[in-house]
């Protein structure tokens, strides 16, 4: 029931977003405040999934072996690397780290 | 493309999602970062709406393309609605990239078409792949590749020392909540991160 509430909240929702100015914007600017918004809560919001999907289990606060995972992936992204590297460093250390 | 579409197959999978359910999301909702962050609110047994709001507040952009494509998708409305489904970041950069009209609009469409089948697949092989493998993820490290996504997602957004505080913020929001408030609750407050940006004097977090 979550799943089906969440699909269809979020498709509607996202349809409305992708579809509101070629269907009734036309060619009209958006006002400023809308752009910084959608400019900055990304920002915000990818930062904490960052954090929450790194450091909690369950509902407590934990720094494990998705710590060292997530600063290689850091590290990776400072480097320039692609997208694939990424990840695949961050789950290559993260096992290394529980494998000691 | 395709590995964000592996990704998120994978963390359909963790989160204990059906592959066509996963299927189910990219071909409806079909906005990246959005199924991501939804998906994720889910698999810590947060509730539906806190998996909306996420996906919902972190795609408000979605609206910026359309208006940066509109004028150049003119034809009936039946097609305008159709070419609304593929307003994602791939197709508005290539379609917004194009001088001319028509070749903004064939930018645009064929690049959506083409991420959209991408996406697709790669999604349901990310998510089919390892729906039978158990103890794998957590013993390859597979799952450090959800927070590594999101990382890779937010880094080059942050062109300036603006965005970084306002990262900042949403994730101290974000992890102060954790253990008061409802599961996926945590994520959906980060936004109010966004303070940092306006409140020069006050330290990242104040919010």
């Amino acid at each position: 029931m979550t799943f089906t509430i969440t699909i269809i909240g979020l498709a509607a929702g996202t349809y409305l977003l992708k579809s509101a100015a070629p269907l009734l914007l036309g060619g009209r600017r958006l006002p400023g405040s809308i752009e910084r918004l959608a400019d900055l809560l990304p920002v915000a919001l990818l930062a904490a999934l960052v954090v929450v999907s790194t450091f909690t289990h369950g509902r407590s606060l934990a720094v494990d072996a998705r710590a060292g995972g997530l600063a290689a992936a850091a590290f990776a992204l400072v480097l320039r690397a692609p997208f694939v590297v990424v990840v695949l460093v961050a789950a290559a250390v993260t096992a290394t780290i529980r494998m000691v | 493309m395709i590995p964000f579409g592996l990704a998120f197959g994978v963390e359909t999978h963790q989160a204990g999602l059906a592959p066509w359910k996963a299927a189910a999301l990219s071909s409806i909702v079909f906005t990246g970062s959005a199924q991501f962050a939804a998906v994720e609110v889910l698999s810590r047994g947060g509730a539906a709406i806190s998996a909306v709001a996420a996906g919902l507040l972190l795609n408000l952009r979605s609206l910026a393309f359309g208006v940066v494509m509109a004028p150049s998708l003119e034809g009936p409305r039946w097609k305008r609605a159709l070419w609304s489904h593929l307003m994602i970041d791939e197709s508005t950069a290539v379609g917004s990239g194009q001088v001319e009209a028509r070749w903004r609009r064939y930018g645009f469409v064929y690049t959506g078409l083409a991420i959209f089948a991408t996406w697709n697949i790669s999604t349901l092989v990310g998510a089919i792949a390892l729906s039978s493998a158990g103890h794998v993820v957590t013993d390859w490290g597979l799952d450090a590749t959800i927070p590594a996504a999101f990382l890779a997602l937010l880094w080059p957004r942050l062109v300036d020392r603006r965005h970084v505080r306002v990262a900042l913020a949403g994730a101290l929001v974000a992890l102060a909540l954790v253990p008061v408030a409802p599961p996926g609750v945590p994520i959906v407050a980060g936004a109010v991160g966004i303070a940092a940006a306006w409140r020069r004097s006050s330290p990242p977090g104040a919010a």
